[in-house]
This record gives structure tokens, C-alpha cells and sequence, in this order.
């Protein structure tokens, strides 16, 4: 048995799982402190399904705990940002698009220094190890706690920010962090650079949250590994959170997306979870949340991660209605549903409203929504239904026909048949889909490097590619048997010579609990 | 009348480069922000309307030169910005007076900002080309006989050379090998000018034009107008076509990203064929527009520019076709950035569909 638990902004789900089974599942309001409310979920799964501490071989969980952090500039360490790559990159030092608040929340230093490689990885400059103690003197002097390294061109050649990390933590000592930028970005300098910052600064605080969370389960009398899910539904030991703590952002849309898709038995579909005020679309291939290709703003900060491609629509279930037109939102009445709504004795026509009128859900008094003309209804049913599968439709890969997933309380509003898709799936216990998101159990590794292919070796080249992603995920704890390529991509890269060609390969495999215990 | 750019321009001025730039010259955001932190470093740039460049002014172009997928990871510094200009000045012997954009689209619409901001110096409201092309020598001074050279460019190293040349094509040719191995990404400066020269051989008003079509798509969203409708009417171009984008093709050949697009509209399908920059539009098989008049794929709803490194499947797009600068449908500047200088066999194709009657001689395109 294994445990999956989100954390929510406003909610933590559990669940308790035999393989792909649910057992027990639980819902609470997530509290202040970490450890009184997973303590209280796992309490509560056990009173619904008895266990015995040692019966559960891993707990797996998602939280909102970090990128909450960065939104609300609280709780982040004094960091500093040091690039490698004097003397190009002088005219935007590190930090120059943040937004004034946050530099001043993390206290943040930058520093410019020697190193960095070409495109092709001949060196742009040799690194200075003076230059480098200097720096380090200076951010020892203001109090820096934890340091960001980037490198021009480091996903090319990653050489000198291990050489620079060392250099530092020879002066700074092994109480202040480092992050390296080629761990956590990919090609993209200032992107990589805002990621890799931001992971410094919540390094402290990923020690209190996993000490907490530990302490949490432990308490529990669990002795099983603690996992927290990343960005792309993937799983991360303790000791990978503490120095990644970034690579969790977007564990709440992947993990309700990932969720959706094992309860449907589905692993290519496409997921709408509608809320109270947005539908979210996504894409999930072979089990995974399609990536968004573009730049990701976090907080006012432009960054390159690793998030999924996801695309709201202002339809949900607090969503005003149009008499007249029959339109649905983008204006919700949000959290006052429970008042304004007509079956609740509200003055508001919302999309509830509809649904209960036409038979789809039973919430409230019907009664009062009986006035509606069965026409009218049916037409904003149908816009909805337009409107969803319209927002899928933008979202798929090819024209090549996918299932649909509803999830979220909001998915009574969609109609079972799409257009253009077909019957809509509505998997069980689509309320806690995001801890069972969390509950499953795989790891991967990404590559993304620009490479020069000469001419009748790119398939060797791809080969040592791939074989350089399965290496990854198995360092990170997939089961060398079951580890699989899930995404691959090939972008030939424009002037320059010698067949320059950016590669993207992601390997993932299920964990390996004999490694990991 | 001059006006001043001031850092706040710079957003609406980067995403009007983007439109004006056909899907060519890269990411704006890189070099929006060097623009800006020049400006904040060096103060506000003058922008000075072609009519009043005087006589005896001295013009250089300033432009990046090389791959942007690099300088998205090698950052330029300001340094190798103004470098070349110096480096002009003094083979010139004479001290430069204004700067000018060689190419209004995508980062060499703002990098001009930085370097004028850094030399202290008034840029022109006006450029080499009225919208993007790949090549060097594809710039509208080049049919009125000025040279390129001497030609600088630069690199972050402090590298910096100065190219004399029997004609622009050999300067895109040896400048492009020494862009290559100085990391792919440097900063280069020429086509020396007079003020008289200037005003006969640029295209005007092109600055003002960008950050009119950036502020109006910004105000359109804001207002809930179509902002799509907007660029049309401001480009004095038509949309002619809306639709899905439902293939994307890409490779590299002979240095360039060269591919295409298909696009499925209500019942037609069109097909963009780039090379950098959109270069031909066919509807069901038929050329509708061709280089060098302007082809614009903007985000249906929301206005964006799109790249065409940034295309792919499942996009709304709208398709707007624009007329180039006049001077661009002579035999000798079909020649140089017509389709059959790129390999497109078809004759140039104006935005609203019509064929123009002089066609390039079979030896000057090939």
C-alpha cells in the first residue's frame, strides 16, 4: 500500500492506494502548518481503511508550499546570483526583469565573473579563481545564505559551474547552498538564470518543509520514503527537494491531470478540469502533461520550466449566465456560489443553476431554476460544450481523434457528448484526482542540448542521446527495465553551420523501491 | 517632428519589430531589454524623422548579426554594441552623427535603440528595409549603389574587424564566416551614409510605425477591439486569411531555417513557406503573396506575433498580407529578395494579389 497526498492552497486530499486501487480517500481544509494537517489526513485514512504503519512503502505528495512562498515573497533566503561569462553578458546582468519586491525579499546580490562556453563549447573566457574568492568574500560580507551559479551555454558543457560551485564552497563553507543552473534550465540563459535563483532562495525553507513533512509522517509510525511530486508528474526523493525545491511548481495542475488519466485508464487523452470559475485544459501523452514550449512567468519572473501546457477558459461552475445570449462567464460569482446562485436562493443565474435545471446535478432547490426554458438551458449546455471542445481542440498535438476526461466539481456542466470528440470519460473519485495524481510512482530524466550532427551520424548522435536520458532517470531511482522514452524533439537551429540542431529527450521509468529503501 | 524613446516604449516598440519582422528576427524580448537598460543607463533616445537629417549627417546602420537562438544564451554586452561604430569612425575619419536601423523587425529594431543610447546619439526614424530579411545586403541603400563597406563587427571579446568589400553580397559572404566563428552572435555597423543619401535610400517613419502597431495591438486587447484589425488598417495591408494551424515542417538547409506551414481555414487551406521570414503564401496550391511584400501570422484572438520558431500545431491564426516599399517591385530588387532569389519558382506576388509585370532576369536570380 502507498499514500498520496496534495496539498492544496485550499484543500488537502489523501489517498491510500493498493497499486492502482483506492482504498480510502480524505478531504480537509489545508492548515498553516505543514505537519497538523498531514498528520490529520493520515490519521483520518486509517480510521476509513485500517493499515499498519509498516504496510505502506511510500508516501507520495504534492504541495503548493513553495511556489506559495515566491508569490507571497515570504520565507526565501538572502541569494545571490553569480554568472560565468565575462566578458559577453555584461549590458543584463542576473536579476535585471525582476520585479523590485522580490530582489528585495531575497535580499539578492549579483555578480558577474569570468567563464562560460561558446555555442559550440570552446570557452568564451577561462574562469578566475580569484575572481570568483572575491565574489564570495562580498556575499559572505552581506549575508548571503544561498548562491545561484549560471553559465553562458552550461546544458553545452557544465564544466566550469562545478568548477565555480567548488571555488565557492571553498570559501563560503557547507552551510550556504549552491545551486547550478545547468541542473535546473534548459537552453535560454536569463530563464534558466531566474529558475535557478528562485531554487536558491526556497532552499532553506525546502529543508523546514520536508524536516516537517518527515516529522509529519513519521509520526504516523511510517517509516516508508517520502516522495514529492515535480512539475511533470514525476516523483523526487527528500534529498532531491532539498536541493530542487523549484521543481515543484506545478505539481497541482500535473498531478490532477496525471490523477484524471489513471482513474479513466487513459494515458493519451485530453483532461478539462473545471472548477468553480475556469476550465483547465491539458494534454497528457503516454501518461505525462504535455510541456509548454513558451516561456512561463512565475510571480512576475520569466522562467523556462518544466511546466505543463495548460489553457483556462472562464467557464465554471460559479460562472454568470447571459439571459439573453446565452454566454457563459467570464464573470463567476467564485466562492459566493453558495449564496448567489437561484437553487440557492440567490439572484444570480449561474452555470449551476443550468446544470440543476437540466437534470445534470442535484444540488440545492430545483424548484427555483424550474422557470428556465428547457430550450434556453439546452442552448447554454451546448455553448459550453462548444466552447470545451473547442479549447481541446486548440490544445491537441494533431487532428488525430483523442478521449476526453472531465474532472473537478465543475465537470456536471459538460454535456457527455463533444463535439468534434465524442463521449466525454468521468472516472471515479474525480474529487481527490490530484492525491491520486501524487500517488503514482515514476521518475525520469530530461536532456535538452544544442548538438553539432555531422553529416550520416545523426543517428548515432540521437542514440547517445537517449541513452544519456535513460542514464538520468535510472540516477534518479527508475527501475532500469521499465525506463521508456516519453518525449523527443528535434529543432534544427537557424545559421549556424554543421547541422546545429537542439535535441529534447525525456526518459522515465517506474521507481525502483528496492533502490530507493 | 522628433520624439523620444523612452524605456516604457520599449514593450509596444519590440512587439511592433515582431509584426513588421514576418516571422523572421527572432525573439523581441532579449533585445527589448537591452534597449531598455541602455536607456536607463545612458539616458532617452532622440528619434529624428527623416526629413530633418541634414545634408552633410553621417549615417551608420547598426545590427546584430548571427543566430538568435544564441544570443538567447549568450547576451550581448553593450560594449560590442557601439564598438563597431567606433571602429567606423575612425576608418571614416569622421565622427558619426546619426544611427540607423538596417532592418525594422524582431532584435535589430531594438538593438539600434541601445547603440544610440549608448553613443549618445539621435537614431533615424526610418530603416534599410521596411520590414525583415535574412541577408545583409537585402537592404534598399544597396540599389542606390552604397556600399556596405567598410563594414565593422564585433564580438563581446573585443574582437573587432573592418571589412573592405567589392560589393555587399561579398560583405554578407566573409562577414557571415567571421559571425560564425566568433560565436555566431556579433554586432556589426555600415552602409555609411550623407543625410542626403539617408533620406533617398531608407524607408521613413518605421520606428514610429512599430510602436504605433505595438501600443494599438496593447490598447486594442485592452479596449476589446479586435486587434488584429487594427495592424491591418495601420499597414494599409488586407487579412486574408484565418484558420488552424495543422502541420509545420522545418529544416535547416545551406545555413537557414527553412520550412512550412499549413494552415486550415472554413475551406480553403493555405500554405506559408519560410525561410526565416514568411516568404510565400498559397492558397490551394495558388501564390495569393509573395516576398518582398509582407506576410503577417498573428495570434487570432490576441494579436501576437508569431515567430516562425514559434509555430506549431493547433494555433488560431489570422494571416495578414502588407505592401512593401515600392521600390522593392523594381527588376533589380525582385532580383535581390524576390521568390526566385530564395528558390521559389513563381513570380513576385503583391498583397492583394496581383502578379507584378517586371519579372527579375533568369541571370540576375539565379
Amino acid at each position: 500500500m502507498h499514500i498520496g497526498i496534495d496539498v492544496g492552497g485550499t484543500n488537502t486530499d489523501a489517498v491510500l492506494m493498493d497499486d492502482t486501487r483506492t482504498l480510502a480517500a480524505v478531504k480537509h481544509a489545508t492548515t498553516p502548518d505543514v505537519t497538523t494537517g498531514i498528520v490529520q489526513a493520515i490519521g483520518d485514512l486509517r480510521a476509513g481503511h485500517h493499515f499498519d504503519g509498516s504496510e505502506i512503502t511510500a508516501v507520495m505528495i504534492g504541495t503548493t508550499h513553495f511556489i506559495n512562498a515566491l508569490v507571497q515573497a515570504k520565507r526565501l533566503a538572502p541569494t545571490a546570483a553569480l554568472r560565468l561569462g565575462l566578458p559577453a553578458t555584461q549590458a543584463l546582468p542576473p536579476l535585471v526583469d525582476w520585479p523590485a519586491e522580490l530582489v528585495e525579499a531575497i535580499s539578492a546580490r549579483s555578480y558577474l565573473a569570468h567563464g562560460g562556453y561558446e555555442f559550440d563549447g570552446r570557452p568564451i573566457s577561462p574562469l578566475d579563481p580569484e575572481e570568483l574568492r572575491a565574489h564570495a568574500a562580498d556575499m559572505r560580507a552581506n549575508g548571503i545564505r544561498s548562491v545561484a551559479i549560471s553559465s553562458v551555454f552550461s546544458p553545452v558543457n557544465h564544466d566550469l559551474e562545478v568548477e565555480a560551485a567548488r571555488i565557492v564552497a571553498e570559501e563560503l563553507g557547507p552551510d550556504v547552498a549552491i545551486s547550478l543552473s545547468h541542473e535546473i534550465g534548459r537552453i535560454g540563459l536569463l530563464e534558466r538564470e531566474n529558475a535557478t535563483i528562485i531554487n536558491a532562495a526556497l532552499r532553506e525553507l525546502a529543508s523546514e518543509i520536508v524536516d516537517g513533512l518527515t516529522a509529519a509522517v513519521r509520526k504516523q509510525g511510517i517509516e516508508a520514503p517520502i516522495f514529492l511530486s515535480q512539475n511533470d508528474g514525476t516523483l523526487m526523493d527528500e534529498e532531491y527537494v532539498r536541493l530542487y525545491p523549484v521543481a515543484t511548481f506545478a505539481s497541482g495542475p500535473t498531478n490532477s491531470m496525471r490523477g484524471a488519466a489513471m482513474t479513466s485508464g487513459l494515458d493519451t487523452c485530453a483532461v478539462v478540469d473545471i472548477g468553480g470559475t475556469t476550465s483547465d485544459v491539458g494534454l497528457l501523452i503516454n501518461g505525462f502533461p504535455r510541456e509548454t514550449s513558451n516561456e512561463v512567468k512565475v510571480a512576475g519572473i520569466r522562467t523556462n520550466f518544466r511546466m505543463p501546457d495548460v489553457l483556462s477558459i472562464g467557464i465554471g461552475g460559479g460562472s454568470i449566465v447571459n439571459l439573453e445570449t446565452a454566454e457563459v462567464g467570464p464573470e463567476s460569482v467564485g466562492y459566493r456560489l453558495m449564496t448567489e446562485a437561484l437553487v440557492f436562493g440567490g439572484s444570480t443565474l449561474t452555470a449551476t443553476d443550468v446544470a440543476v435545471a437540466a437534470g445534470r446535478a442535484d444540488i440545492g432547490d430545483a424548484s427555483k431554476v424550474a422557470h428556465l426554458d428547457p430550450e434556453f438551458v439546452e442552448r447554454v449546455l451546448s455553448r459550453i460544450a462548444d466552447r470545451v471542445a473547442e479549447a481541446v481542440d486548440r490544445m491537441r498535438t494533431s487532428p488525430e481523434p483523442i478521449p476526453v476526461v472531465a474532472v473537478g466539481g465543475g465537470s456536471v456542466l459538460l454535456s457527455d457528448e463533444l463535439p468534434l470528440f465524442g463521449s466525454v470519460h468521468r472516472p471515479e473519485n474525480f474529487a481527490v484526482a490530484n492525491a491520486i495524481g501524487a500517488s503514482i510512482a515514476q521518475v525520469g530524466g530530461e536532456i535538452d542540448k544544442v548538438y553539432a550532427i555531422e553529416p550520416g551520424r545523426r543517428e548515432a548522435a540521437i542514440a547517445e542521446v537517449r541513452a544519456e536520458a535513460v542514464d538520468k532517470a535510472i540516477a534518479a531511482g527508475a527501475s532500469p527495465g521499465s525506463v521508456s522514452i516519453v518525449d523527443f524533439d528535434e529543432i534544427p537551429i537557424p545559421y549556424l553551420p554543421g547541422n546545429a540542431t537542439r535535441i529534447r529527450v525525456k526518459a522515465v521509468g517506474d521507481l525502483d523501491m528496492a533502490v530507493v529503501r | 517632428m522628433s520624439w523620444t524613446i523612452t524605456p516604457d516604449l520599449i514593450p509596444g516598440l519590440a512587439r511592433g519589430a515582431a509584426v513588421l519582422g514576418t516571422g523572421g528576427g527572432g525573439d523581441p524580448y532579449i533585445g527589448g531589454l537591452l534597449a531598455a537598460q541602455a536607456l536607463r543607463q545612458h539616458g532617452d533616445v532622440t528619434v529624428v524623422p527623416l526629413r530633418d537629417v541634414p545634408d552633410d549627417a553621417v549615417v551608420l546602420t547598426v545590427a546584430m548579426m548571427g543566430a538568435p537562438t544564441v544570443m538567447v544564451e549568450k547576451l550581448p554586452s553593450l560594449d560590442e554594441v557601439v564598438a563597431p561604430v567606433h571602429a567606423l569612425e575612425a576608418s571614416l575619419g569622421r565622427a558619426v552623427t546619426h544611427i540607423a536601423c538596417a532592418e525594422v523587425g524582431g532584435v535589430n529594431s531594438t538593438i539600434p535603440i541601445a547603440a544610440a543610447a549608448a553613443l549618445g546619439l539621435p537614431l533615424i526614424d526610418g530603416d534599410g528595409m521596411g520590414r525583415a530579411f535574412p541577408e545583409l545586403q537585402m537592404v534598399l541603400p544597396t540599389l542606390y549603389g552604397i556600399n556596405a563597406s567598410p563594414l565593422a563587427f564585433s564580438d563581446e571579446k573585443g574582437n573587432v574587424g573592418v571589412l573592405n568589400t567589392i560589393d555587399n553580397s561579398w560583405t554578407e559572404r566573409i562577414a557571415r564566416v567571421a559571425c560564425v566563428e566568433m560565436g555566431c552572435s556579433v554586432m556589426i555597423s555600415g552602409f555609411a551614409m550623407s543625410g542626403s543619401q539617408a533620406r533617398e535610400a531608407l524607408v521613413g517613419d518605421s520606428l514610429s510605425l512599430c510602436s504605433e502597431i505595438g501600443e494599438g495591438i496593447a490598447a486594442a486587447r485592452e479596449a476589446k477591439a479586435d486587434p488584429v484589425a487594427d495592424t491591418v488598417r495601420l499597414l494599409g495591408g488586407r487579412e486574408f486569411f484565418a484558420g488552424k494551424v495543422v502541420d509545420v515542417q522545418r529544416a535547416t538547409t545551406t545555413g537557414f531555417a527553412r520550412g512550412r506551414a499549413r494552415v486550415e481555414g472554413a475551406d480553403t487551406t493555405l500554405e506559408l513557406l519560410f525561410q526565416n521570414e514568411h516568404l510565400v503564401a498559397e492558397v490551394d496550391g495558388n501564390p495569393v503573396v509573395t516576398t518582398p511584400d509582407l506576410i503577417i501570422v498573428l495570434e487570432h484572438d490576441s494579436g501576437e506575433p508569431i515567430t516562425t520558431e514559434g509555430l506549431r500545431y493547433g494555433q488560431r491564426v489570422r494571416v495578414i498580407a502588407a505592401p512593401s516599399d515600392e521600390r522593392w517591385h523594381s527588376a533589380q530588387a525582385l532580383a535581390m529578395v524576390g521568390p526566385g532569389y530564395f528558390g521559389y519558382d513563381t513570380p513576385s506576388h503583391r498583397f492583394d494579389g496581383s502578379v507584378d509585370a517586371v519579372e527579375p532576369s533568369d541571370e540576375a536570380a539565379a
